[in-house]
Parts: structure tokens; C-alpha cells; sequence
């Protein structure tokens, strides 16, 4: 039990496909050609929810998955194809009742008024468990899927390049046409007042004259003020221009430290971003991102990277720290992030058919038996179970 | 084995309009993700063919206001359907989506997760529209001249289906032991250019269970009905009378054979409202008091406003029609609403109107109670349940979407009491025989007509 002395960790997934290992397709119980059936989706997410966690990540993309960073491959032996992550989250929202549901979501070449009506709706779906994953897309090949403008290249080896500037500055305009118009209705707006014949009290509504340099938006929301109030906004970051975009508009950054130091540096950079936004006073949640290989037997996990690795026909190049090894390894790991002052882990399945249940019935055992992660579920928000309240509403004149 | 022609019903969830009562005591949340749950498990229950949600994508505005009377609010449309999917195992799942303010990739995307994650139940209501005021809301903006909403909706619809065929449905073959997932290396390839967009790469949904959503169209325009004709598996019509039924039927049904498609293949849908009693009477006397719920004393003011086309709000609704004429010209009182459009000559309008108002002795408020009446089905379930079999048996229609006027519960009555009698009629389904939205409608699989 969580004494109320050890401090807690959060724990996400981040669910991809089969897994995150190329080759994942190709495990006993991927069953990869139930990827586009809303069962495959409902037993991922109900499996993470008997194991107590916080949150699921849905990934996702515009374009076709590629090895290739700048168009699409033309590779047959890897899962291609995917669907929409809000309409997941949203297919599996009534099958579960306190989990978070994060889907992923471009916001580069997408209406914030439609995303922001989305998420507001998947909060009322799952009763106050949405959050979103907010996602730049640099690939010229997906800015044609859309017609509407050019991408160029990004040129990696700089770090404060001007287009990289330009679309993390798009996105963080982006989030804040979501966050004003969830806000755009405040909670006492319906009133539905027999007297006077009005369903609304209009001066609780609205307009978010919202105007940047890629869109302007009016408001207010068609839908009105989502149960969580906002719900949660995440991004990946690995890179300083990343960094700004999580320390100035989310309540929740996936990071990707190797070890210990890398994990201090990067929080030291976010909270940094944090003060220059003028936020260091709310709580931004940091999650270390690593992709897991959990077995009983800590050479039996390598072994099956190895194998898979061979199936690939390349060793696994990622972001993020891959891990092979037993729960126990794992949650000294966890533990160790924590103490660097981590909130959490959202961990990466390498083959979800097997390290799924690894983290679920092996990790999180461990951290339960360590004090270290809750023994069920407190809340029954996303907010909640993040130690976050409900906020104000930015137009409510108290 | 029969040979009567078989009724198709859908559900509409009510709208943000005044059909809606949201003052009645057992009116519910229009927003509350159980409110849809229920309205759908009902449909379901009552072996629907489907459940249709509306859409409109700016607050509606008078005088320059938002307008409060009316329910405000709504959920996205392909959010909650998806949801839907989840506590409903047959029913189809219709949505109104923008063909202006959407772009055919995302879209496309959308509803082909939709048709997977529901296993075939999804269905598009193709809307166009072209106003600078919704497009505030919108990185376009105001961008379409209005004589480009049509085109830009057909080449939206035309990019669209190039997406959903970029997949044959063959491709996904996911061999394990052989390491093949895909049987070919460039499935989902496709390239559009037209007026109105220049896309092209990979499209990243494999074929869904339908090939494609079933595409509704509400237009009633002779472009709309030209566009249902070749392209819509549905139509919403306005026309719901015998009379009017059969003439619009037998209109559009009659341009089918151009496109190279079968009567069968296009069903038309008139929207219908019904108010359910003991006895014809007793509907009758509730459907009076339901007309009054829907035409309060500020909704009756409004109207007026509407097509008087100024402000009215020292107007007395239970006095006579206002002595001034109503003000000719662009419609400035009213935005983000269709109906305003429908008054083309409005000094003759309000003539009507007087002359109605003082032949019949009605107030300002009943005169609108009047002319707005939309009431289709008022009787007892058996006179309900003859009134539809007759107009379908009739080709007025084939089959009605049904508009309860309460939210959630407005849909429960008519499922346990006009249902069974259509049943027993041999009209309609007792179970359902397919699993796809297509098979209720009796449509032919997507891709399988000749398309001009």
C-alpha cells in the first residue's frame, strides 16, 4: 500500500500497433490481422486498466507508417495501415471506466475547432477520462495528403531550425484554441429557464477571437464545457524547441532520458520552458518514455530482442531507452527516475501480446509490493488519477 | 415469402431547433453520452435501420446574439458515433459531416475507422455550405465563392471514394510465418486534382467492411436531387405527404436509370415527427400542447423576426401580427440558420399571414404555431403504424427518419407500440438479416454499380 511517505509513480502505455518492435507483427498472440477490429483496441485497453494505470497513449499518423522519415516506404513486411486514434479511444471509452485515454493527434494540418470538439466529446464519452497527445508533422509527404500548403524537409542537424520554430509555434497556438474553447462554455451555462423560455444563459458563452498566423478561430464551441473542465494535453519531446512546447502548453510531457543525469537535465530544461511561460506555479507532469522487453528471466527478454531483431533484419533504432529485462529490474528503474524527479513512466510494449501483461501483472505487482503505485483505482477522472483539480474556467467572472 | 414492400426507419437525435422540447419535465441531457446510449439502444431494440445525428458548426445567432431559446449544444459527431459502435451491435451510425469545412483526406480517414470499428454500420450526410460566418471558426475562413458549394461538395465526395477504392480489400494478408503483411507494396496510392484540390500519397486505412460509408444527401434543389441521383445511397427529403411524397419519389427514382442504377438503389427518407396517444383524440389533444412547448411566447417573437427581418422584441406574441412590413432585402437578423433562406418573397409572406391570421382569429403566437406546424404521425399507435405502411406501400417513401421531440425517452413509445403493428403488418424487420448498414438499406455493396 502507498504510505503516503514513499512517493507514487504514474504509469502510462503507449499503444502501437502489434508493439513497438517492427517485427512485434510477428509474435505468438499479436494477432495482427485483427488490428482494424474494435476487440483488438478493447482488450489492449482493458488490460492496461486491470493492471491500475494512469493513462493509454493511441499512436498515430496522417500518412502511411514508414521507415522512411520523409515518405512512405514501399516495405510489405511490416503493419501498414491504421485508423483514427480519437475514434479508438472513443470505441473504447465505454468499455472501460477509469483509465485515461490519450489518443494521438496531428494538429499541423488539422482544424483545432474540429480537434477540440473531438476531445471535449471523447470527455464526455468516457465520463471525464480524455486526454490528447498533440503531434507536429514535419513530412512533406503528409502536408500533400491535405493539398493546402508545403513542408520542407527539416534539417535535423539544427537545433532552433525555422520551420521546426514555425510548426512547434503552430502547435502550441493550436492547444491554446483548444484549452479556450472547452473553456468557451462555462459549466452554469444551461439553465434551461421556463420563464424566460431560455435553455442558456448566453452571457456564459464565449467568443475566443482567437487569431495567430496559421488560423483565427471565433467560437464559441459547439460543445459545450467538457467534464474534466480541460482535458489533459500531452506531447513527446526529445529536443530543446519540443521542450518549450510541453513547459508553455501541456499538463503532461513524455521525455526520453537514458539514464539517471539525462532524466534530471531534461526536467531542469521543462521547467525552465515552464518559468519563461510564466507556469512555473501549475504542475507539469514529466513521464519518462522506455520500450520494454519484460520477462522472468533477464536473458530470456534479451534473447527475444535478438530474435526479433533478427526477424527485422536490423537492430531496433528508437528514441527512447530500450529496456530488457525482469519487473523488478524495471521498477528499480521506474524508481530511479522517479527519484530524479520524474512523475512517471509511459512505457513503449515492445510485442503488446506479451510485455503488455508484463507490465500489468509483473511490474505493477512489484511497485504495489514496493509501495510505490496505488493498489486501485482513486479517481475516476483523468485528472483525478493525475493529482490535478478541476480548473477554472478563464472567462468565468467569479 | 412476401412481396410487401418493406419499411426503413432511422432515428434522428433531436436537434437544436425548437422540435425539440427541452422544457418538458421528462426532457433529459442533449449532451450526457447516456442520453445517446439510450436513444440508440432504443433504435436498436426496434430493429432500426439507423441512428442520425445533425451537425452545425457555429452557434446560431439572432440580432446578433447567440441564440438561447432552443437547445444549444452538441458532441462531434464522429466522436460520439464511435462510441455509439460500442453499445450497439447492429444499428447503423449516421453523421452529418461539412464537405466546406473539412478537408477528404481526414474525413476519409474518419469514416473509413468508423465503418472498421463499428463492423459496417457507418453512414455520411454529405452538407455543403459556403457562409463566411461558420468559416470564422475555420483556418479557411470565408474561403468559397457560394456558386463553388456544389462543386467543391461533389469533387469532396469524388476524392473521397478514389480513397476508399485506393484499398481493394485484399491487401492486408498479415502471414506471420512467411513475414508478408502486405500483399502489395503501394496499396493505398492515390493522387486527386480538380478544382477545388490537389492531394496525393498513401491513403493509411485499408478497405473498411462497406467499401464505403453509405452516402446520404439532403438537397432538394434540382442540383441536389441531380447530385442524390448519381451518387447518394439515401435522401432526405422534405416530403412526407402522399401527394408530395410520391411526386418527389417518382422524380427522383426516375433519374436513376441516367447513372446506371436500379430503383432499388437509392431509398428516400422523408424526416417525420409523431406525437402517440390512447385514441386519435388524445394525440391529438398532446400534440397541441406539444406545439405550444415548441412555440413559447419569445420562440413565437423570433419567428416573426425571422421573416420580418427586424426587431421585434416589444412585440406583443398574444396580439396580432406585427402592422409594419417586414424589412426586404439580405436576411441581417438571423445567422447560422437554413430556414431563414426559405422565405424568398417575404412582404407576400407576411399578406399570407395576415390574411390567415385574421380568417382563423389567431394571435401572433398561434399563427406561428400555425404555419411552422411540422407534425407528421399524431394518432394512436394502430393509426401511426397505417399512416407509414400506406405512404411506403404507396412509394411516398421508403421509410421515414423519426424526430422525437423529448430527449432520451422520445423514441420509446413508438418502439414498443407502432413497431410490433408494422411488424405484424409483414412491413417491417423483426430481426435484423445483416450485419451491415448496406444490407438493412438493402443496398448492393459499395463499388458494385455503375458510376458515371
Amino acid at each position: 500500500m502507498p504510505d503516503g511517505t514513499t512517493p507514487t509513480v504514474h504509469l502510462g502505455v503507449a499503444l502501437n500497433d502489434t508493439g513497438w518492435h517492427p517485427a512485434s507483427w510477428r509474435e505468438p498472440g499479436a494477432r495482427p490481422g485483427e488490428l482494424l477490429t474494435a476487440g483488438y483496441w478493447a482488450e489492449q485497453v482493458r488490460e492496461a486498466e486491470h493492471g491500475l494505470l494512469d493513462l493509454v497513449t493511441f499512436e498515430d499518423s496522417l500518412g502511411q507508417q514508414s521507415d522512411h522519415p520523409f515518405r512512405p516506404d514501399d516495405r510489405t513486411d511490416q503493419v501498414r495501415g491504421r485508423l483514427d486514434a480519437t475514434l479508438i479511444a472513443a470505441r473504447v471509452a465505454p468499455l472501460t471506466s477509469h483509465i485515461g485515454l490519450l489518443p494521438t493527434v496531428v494538429v499541423t494540418h488539422t482544424e483545432p475547432f474540429h480537434i477540440s470538439k473531438a476531445i471535449a466529446t471523447l470527455d464526455y464519452v468516457s465520463a471525464g477520462r480524455a486526454g490528447v497527445r498533440v503531434k507536429v508533422s514535419g513530412r512533406p509527404d503528409e502536408a500533400a495528403l491535405f493539398g493546402r500548403r508545403t513542408v520542407e524537409r527539416i534539417d535535423r542537424s539544427q537545433p532552433e531550425n525555422a520551420q521546426l520554430v514555425e510548426l512547434f509555434d503552430e502547435a502550441a497556438d493550436h492547444v491554446e484554441v483548444l484549452r479556450r474553447l472547452w473553456d468557451s462554455w462555462e459549466d452554469d451555462a444551461e439553465i434551461r429557464d421556463a420563464a424566460t423560455g431560455r435553455f442558456i444563459d448566453r452571457d456564459k458563452l464565449h467568443y475566443i477571437d482567437f487569431e495567430g498566423s496559421h488560423f483565427s478561430v471565433r467560437g464559441p464551441s459547439i460543445t459545450p464545457r467538457p467534464p474534466q473542465g480541460q482535458p489533459i494535453v500531452s506531447a513527446l519531446a526529445h529536443r530543446p524547441v519540443p521542450f518549450r512546447l510541453v513547459g508553455r502548453s501541456t499538463d503532461l510531457g513524455f521525455v526520453t532520458p537514458h539514464d539517471v543525469g539525462e532524466a534530471r537535465t531534461i526536467l531542469g530544461r521543462i521547467r525552465a520552458e515552464q518559468a519563461d511561460a510564466g507556469r512555473a506555479g501549475e504542475t507539469v507532469h514529466v513521464f519518462g518514455d522506455v520500450l520494454v522487453f519484460l520477462d522472468d528471466d533477464a536473458s530470456a527478454a534479451a534473447a527475444r530482442k535478438d530474435r526479433l531483431d533478427e526477424l527485422a533484419g536490423a537492430e531496433l533504432l528508437t528514441d527512447a531507452l530500450v529496456f530488457t529485462g525482469t519487473p523488478a529490474e524495471l521498477a528499480d528503474l521506474v524508481l530511479s527516475w522517479r527519484d530524479a524527479g520524474l512523475s512517471g513512466v509511459r512505457l513503449r510494449p515492445a510485442v503488446t501480446a506479451h510485455d503488455l501483461p508484463g507490465i500489468t501483472r509483473g511490474l505493477v505487482p512489484e511497485l504495489q509490493r514496493r509501495g510505490a503505485f496505488r493498489t486501485g483505482y482513486e479517481a475516476d477522472t483523468l485528472r483525478g488519477l493525475l493529482g490535478l483539480p478541476r480548473p477554472a474556467n478563464r472567462y468565468a467572472t467569479a | 415469402m412476401t412481396t410487401r414492400r418493406q419499411i426503413h426507419l432511422a432515428a434522428h437525435f433531436p436537434g437544436v431547433n425548437n422540435t425539440t422540447v427541452w422544457s418538458d419535465p421528462a426532457a433529459g441531457s442533449h449532451i450526457d453520452f447516456r442520453s445517446f446510449a439510450h436513444l440508440a439502444r432504443t433504435a436498436e431494440r426496434a430493429k432500426f435501420d439507423f441512428l442520425f445525428l445533425a451537425e452545425g458548426l457555429r452557434l446560431r445567432e439572432q440580432n446578433g446574439l447567440i441564440y438561447d431559446l432552443d437547445v444549444v449544444g452538441r458532441p462531434d459527431t464522429f466522436t460520439v458515433l464511435a462510441a455509439l459502435a460500442a453499445v450497439t451491435d447492429r444499428l447503423g451510425l449516421a453523421g452529418t459531416i461539412n464537405s466546406t469545412f473539412n478537408e477528404p483526406y481526414e474525413v476519409a480517414r474518419q469514416f473509413a475507422s468508423l465503418d472498421h470499428l463499428s463492423a459496417g454500420r457507418a453512414a455520411w450526410n454529405v452538407v455543403t455550405s459556403w457562409d463566411e460566418f461558420t468559416g470564422e471558426n475555420f483556418r479557411r475562413g470565408g474561403f468559397l465563392p457560394r456558386d463553388k458549394r456544389y462543386l467543391r461538395a461533389k469533387e469532396f465526395l469524388a476524392a473521397t471514394f478514389q480513397l476508399f477504392d485506393s484499398w481493394r480489400g485484399d491487401e492486408v494478408v498479415a502471414d506471420q510465418g512467411a513475414g508478408r503483411f502486405l500483399s502489395a507494396p503501394d496499396a493505398g496510392r492515390f493522387a486527386v486534382r480538380s478544382d477545388q484540390f490537389d492531394i496525393a500519397g498513401r491513403f493509411n486505412v485499408p478497405r473498411s467492411p462497406q467499401g464505403r460509408p453509405v452516402i446520404f444527401q439532403a438537397g432538394d434543389s434540382e442540383d441536389g436531387r441531380e447530385f442524390a441521383a448519381s451518387t447518394a445511397d439515401a435522401i432526405f427529403s422534405r416530403h412526407g405527404t402522399l401527394e408530395a411524397g410520391r411526386e418527389f419519389y417518382a422524380d427522383v427514382k426516375g433519374r436513376l436509370g441516367r447513372y446506371g442504377r436500379a430503383h432499388e438503389d437509392l431509398k428516400i427518407l422523408p424526416a417525420a415527427t409523431f406525437v402517440l396517444g390512447d385514441t386519435d383524440a388524445d394525440a391529438q389533444e398532446k400534440a397541441d400542447v406539444i406545439r405550444h412547448q415548441q412555440v413559447s411566447e419569445q420562440t413565437a417573437i423570433k419567428f416573426l423576426e425571422q421573416l420580418w427581418n427586424r426587431d421585434l422584441s416589444d412585440h406583443d406574441p398574444n396580439g396580432p401580427l406585427p402592422a409594419v412590413d417586414p424589412v426586404v432585402g439580405e436576411n441581417t437578423i438571423s445567422r447560422g440558420r437554413a430556414s431563414v433562406r426559405m422565405y424568398r418573397d417575404p412582404l407576400a409572406t407576411a399578406r399570407e399571414w395576415r390574411e390567415l391570421a385574421e380568417g382563423k382569429g389567431l394571435n401572433s403566437r398561434e399563427l406561428i404555431i400555425h404555419v411552422t406546424g411540422r407534425q407528421s404521425f399524431i394518432g394512436s399507435a394502430a393509426t401511426v403504424a397505417a399512416s407509414i405502411d400506406e405512404l411506403v406501400q404507396a412509394e411516398a417513401s421508403d421509410g421515414f427518419i423519426l424526430v422525437p421531440h423529448i430527449t432520451p425517452g422520445g423514441l420509446d413509445e413508438f418502439a414498443d407500440t407502432v413497431v410490433p403493428l408494422l411488424q405484424e403488418r409483414g412491413a417491417f424487420r423483426t430481426e435484423y438479416e445483416g450485419t451491415t448498414l448496406r444490407e438493412h438499406l438493402g443496398l448492393r455493396p459499395a463499388g458494385s454499380e455503375a458510376r458515371a
